[in-house]
């Protein structure tokens, strides 16, 4: 076979290395799927009710996660090492190709490791199950893992005594393992497979305490609207199979329509299946899906109401599981999006669109949240716009930077918000009645949360900072200035809102249960009551009016009747000892404190700015984008359909087992590509992009992933980004000490006495009136009366037609029971009857018991007989 | 001719014992009267084997005979457990149905 034969040479030229975990890395997803049938079975007998399968089984996927990523670093590193060396050894074998002391940098496009078993065959369509490991993967793998690991270990103090402890572990196990079964999915059936487990966890966790109804309203509004958009994930995943099956088919035997390499590789052959309708009908599909599950701007509603689950789970799902579904699907069969929205030549996309609608827009209501995990659920909402308006312009790179950053300090928040609840609020989320001055009770949430929230808002030298500003600079970058305005303009409302909640939670006098006075401290019927109202209340969606928010800060404790969206939730579990706020125990603070500090390191995985403007690190310190950035070259077609041929069985592990390189194709190739090896960052000679995602592959090879630029920071941008955030930080904090603090006059009833604020303020307060549109338009006046319509039909014409079958029915069964039935058949019966019983009394008399009388019947019988036979021998 | 006398002879035997079984009462008279019908049987057999000049027909008699026997010992043994029961010997009396 000629592709083997090919792949042989490249492999003896340029050999990678793998390893134990990249190779077994469905293991990190298998052994909590294991872990979630342990809790299930056997949980309950277990000393700790289970969370030791948990913690034990998410500790062993961390380590497998670990082995991976450290020997996927080695893999990159080796294909440095040998890319001369190979190239080199290339030319002989008839391919010459720049060296690296001619063209440069030699940066080979590192193949995928994929481990596959086959899961589903029939009629020539297969797909598998297994792990597919790249730079991305690998990454997001981690990160599940370690966030998943520390929100365990913060759920055992945190929901300890809960009636469904044991339960509680098992979803959140199981959550986990849905996640990473996604993140490893190397095609799109396993991929929706973990998106849908995760759908069902989700579900499962936001209602932990479904007794509440608000709880479990809320569990069916996440479920039924991320479903909302689960429609666009099949719909997509069908039209794409359906468009790229011809090209495939002829290009990359062996491979389908299901396979994220060949649909990578489709969507960037500049086949005219892939530049047509097809794929922007599919691209749009899978894009709403994302819509859903990452909380982007019409379908966010839920993401807020998920805040109805416990902390961890609003930690976990926020910071680095479901929410980042969405990115993730983006991000990973990027050059579909990248063609269909045409974001090479600058094309004003449906994503970026989104992505920067959503920033505003859900920045805007976290400003007017009482309820501090609300806050965060929308700053959130708000930076998963980022990062879709980065995937929407280009900025590939930073856009997955900032999901890396954004899980760290993201999850340090909610954890810190937990852990007020938990020993500084009396297991209250509102921020103005019952936080405030916990500054001094709580200093390690304090300090933590501090942290957190500089690296939310982009300080230097905060994760947020390297990742949220890399994006601004690169949507710039790539040409979309009002997009980067929009982005600076989200910026600037982050650092406000993030210092209202500061403020109101850590500064000032006080309140509530803060102060140590309990409004619920009885934990009676009284309570249980007066939430129950609330709500329901709350489910009605009842019109916040004007004059509730203002009252809401004269009097703290006073009022309940409004803003007391989920005061309560947490306090399911046993009162403590302890009413004061007071420091959480070391197993909430320990995940905190590592949360804190990653926020503060994480951002020096990739700091752009400090190869340049700053000069002080070299290309090195971008490991991000060495790393994972996928390598945006030109591959033998021939190479990679030899090697995905003999990867598709996945039970010959180690000999040709995605060992190799694929190296560049050859100098004609090159050519008509551009300089392949360069692509990254090359301009052809009238400033025309050229290379993978630009230009078509020349014949005979194929792209994988599009050549994003990627944005130089100068100071100017820099400055501009800090003296934003700062600007943000002082208008905020002059506004909450005028405010919140000396009650300042001018400021309050503000909303009462100006009309304009009262309607902007009423605006934000109900959510943009978005779950007014749903749930009193959209379900009454589209699921109304098309249930009246359904109602209508189902009672005329269904029942009608029923009824009149029925009657039918009735009809011919009377007739037929009173001519056939009585007449016909049962005479038939009675008449068989009636001739049995006349001759049964006819032979009656025969049957007499006389023996003799049988004699003589037997002997006239016989006499009988014998006259015949002698009749006929006679003859 | 010989034949002949021996087979008038067995047919008057024959229906003398059809006209036991049927007329008489007595069940040990039936008995006696089943009796000459094979015995009547016997002879035909003894006859016919005479004028073939074949010894077949004589062993048939011994078997009938044999069986006869056997037949009457089992039939005064059911007739002693009728009488133990109803004290009657009369076929009469022995019936129970209502026809």
């Amino acid at each position: 076979m000629l592709a083997a034969e090919v792949s042989n040479e490249v492999q003896g030229a340029l050999e990678l290395t793998s390893g134990f975990f990249l190779e077994n890395l469905w293991l990190a997803a298998l052994i909590p799927a294991i872990g979630f049938a342990l809790i299930l079975f056997f949980g309950k007998k277990m000393p700790n009710g289970g969370s030791e399968f948990g913690l034990a089984s998410m500790a062993a996927s961390l380590v497998v996660t670990s082995g991976a990523a450290w020997q996927w670093l080695a893999r990159v590193d080796s294909g440095k090492e040998k890319g001369e060396e190979a190239f080199g050894l290339l030319q002989t074998f008839g391919r010459s190709v720049p060296r690296a002391a001619e063209g440069g940098e030699v940066k080979p496009y590192i193949e995928p490791v994929i481990t596959e078993w086959v899961w589903w065959q029939n009629s020539g369509l297969e797909f598998g199950i297994g792990s597919f490991a790249d730079g991305l993967s690998v990454l997001l793998l981690w990160l599940v893992a370690f966030i998943s690991l520390l929100v365990q270990i913060f759920s055992l103090d945190y929901v300890r005594g809960d009636r469904r402890y044991t339960q509680f572990f098992a979803a959140l196990t199981l959550f986990s393992s849905g996640m990473l079964v996604m993140v490893m999915a190397g095609n799109m059936v396993q991929l929706i497979l973990g998106w849908e487990i995760m759908g069902l966890c989700s579900f499962m966790l936001i209602g932990h305490w479904w007794e509440d109804k608000y709880n479990s309203h809320s569990a069916l509004k996440a479920f039924f609207t991320v479903r909302v958009g689960d429609i666009g994930l099949l719909v997509g995943t069908a039209v794409i199979y359906f468009a790229s099956a011809d090209w495939i088919a002829e290009n990359l035997p062996g491979q389908s329509g299901f396979d994220i390499t060949a649909i990578q590789a489709w969507a960037l052959s500049g086949d005219s299946s892939a530049s047509g309708a097809a794929i922007i009908v599919g691209a749009s599909a899978l894009f709403i899906a994302c819509i859903g599950k990452s909380g982007q701007f019409p379908l966010h509603t839920w993401l807020p109401d998920a805040m109805a689950g416990p902390t961890p789970v609003s930690s976990l799902l926020h910071s680095s599981t479901m929410v980042v579904a969405g990115v993730f699907l983006v991000s990973r069969i990027y050059p579909v999006f990248w063609e269909a929205f045409n974001i090479a030549n600058g094309g004003l996309s449906f994503i970026a669109v989104i992505g920067a609608i959503t920033i505003v827009a859900a920045a805007l209501l976290a400003f007017v949240q009482d309820d501090i995990k609300k806050v965060l659920a929308y700053s959130t909402v708000s930076q998963l716009g980022y990062m879709m308006l980065g995937l929407g312009t280009g900025a590939w790179l930073p856009a997955v930077f900032h999901v890396f950053t954004h899980a760290f300090f993201k999850c340090c928040l909610f954890l810190c918000a937990g852990s007020i609840s938990h020993s500084g609020s009396h297991h209250s989320f509102d921020m103005k009645k019952d936080m405030g001055g916990l500054r001094k009770h709580m200093p390690v949430t304090f300090g933590a949360w501090i942290v957190s929230s500089l690296a939310l808002t982009g300080m230097i030298p905060f994760a947020g900072f390297w990742s949220k500003d890399e994006i601004v600079d690169n949507v710039g970058n790539n040409g979309y200035t009002f997009l980067m305005w929009v982005g600076l303009f989200g910026a600037l409302l982050t650092a406000m809102y993030m210092t209202r909640a500061t403020y109101l939670t850590f500064f000032g006098e006080p309140r509530g249960a803060a102060a140590g006075i309990h409004h619920d401290d009885d934990h009676g019927f009284a309570t249980e009551f007066h939430e129950t109202i609330l709500h329901a209340e709350d489910i009605d969606r009842e019109l916040v009016t004007a004059g509730a928010p203002a009252k809401s800060l004269s009097a703290a404790a006073a009022h309940s009747e409004d803003h007391h969206d989920d005061d309560g939730h947490d306090d399911h579990h046993g009162d403590h000892g302890d009413h004061g706020p007071h420091e959480s125990g070391k197993l909430i603070t320990v995940p905190i404190v590592i949360l804190a500090f990653l926020a503060l390191t994480s951002g020096f995985a990739n700091p752009t700015p400090l190869v340049h403007p700053f000069g002080v690190a070299g290309e090195s310190v971008e490991r991000i984008k060495t790393y994972v950035e996928p390598r945006a070259v030109p591959v033998d077609i021939e190479v990679v359909g030899g090697v995905s041929h003999a990867d598709d069985h996945g039970d010959d592990h180690g000999d040709d087992h995605s060992e190799e390189a694929l190296a560049p194709a050859s100098v004609d190739q090159l050519s008509l590509v551009g300089n392949g090896v360069l692509a990254a960052d090359a301009e052809g000679e009238d400033g025309k992009k050229e290379g993978c995602g630009f230009t078509t592959p020349a014949e005979g090879s194929v792209c994988f992933f599009p050549a994003v630029s990627h944005a130089v920071p100068t100071y100017g941008k820099i400055a501009l980004a800090l003296i934003i955030v700062l600007v943000g930080y002082a208008l905020a904090g002059a506004f909450c000490v005028a405010y919140y603090g000396r009650k300042d006059e001018r400021l309050v009833g503000l909303t009462e006495r100006n009309a304009v604020a009262r309607g902007g303020y009423l605006f934000l307060k109900n959510k943009y009136y978005l779950d007014i549109l749903y749930e009193r338009f959209i379900v009454r006046f589209v699921a109304h009366p098309l249930s009246k319509a359904a109602y209508w039909v189902n009672q005329n014409v269904l029942d009608g037609t029923v009824n009149k079958v029925g009657e039918t029915s009735k009809n011919t069964g009377t007739w037929i029971y009173n001519n056939i039935d009585q007449k016909v058949v049962d005479g038939a019966v009675n008449g068989s009857g009636t001739v049995a019983s006349e001759t049964g009394h006819g032979l009656q008399s025969t049957q007499s018991g006389k023996v003799n009388q049988y004699g003589a019947l037997i002997f006239g019988a016989a006499a009988v007989g014998a006259i015949v036979l002698v009749i006929l021998n006679v003859n | 001719m010989l034949a002949a006398n021996f087979l008038l002879l067995a047919a008057v035997l024959f229906c003398i014992g059809v006209f036991g079984v049927i007329a008489r009462r007595n069940a040990v008279m039936v008995l006696m009267s089943i009796e000459l019908v094979l015995n009547s049987v016997n002879l035909n057999l003894i006859a016919f084997a005479l004028m073939n000049d074949d010894v077949d027909g004589q062993v048939f008699a011994l078997f009938v005979i044999g069986i006869a026997a056997a037949e009457v010992g089992v039939g005064l043994a059911m007739v002693l457990l009728i009488y133990r029961n109803r004290r009657s010997i009369s076929l009469d009396e022995l019936s129970e149905l209502k026809g």
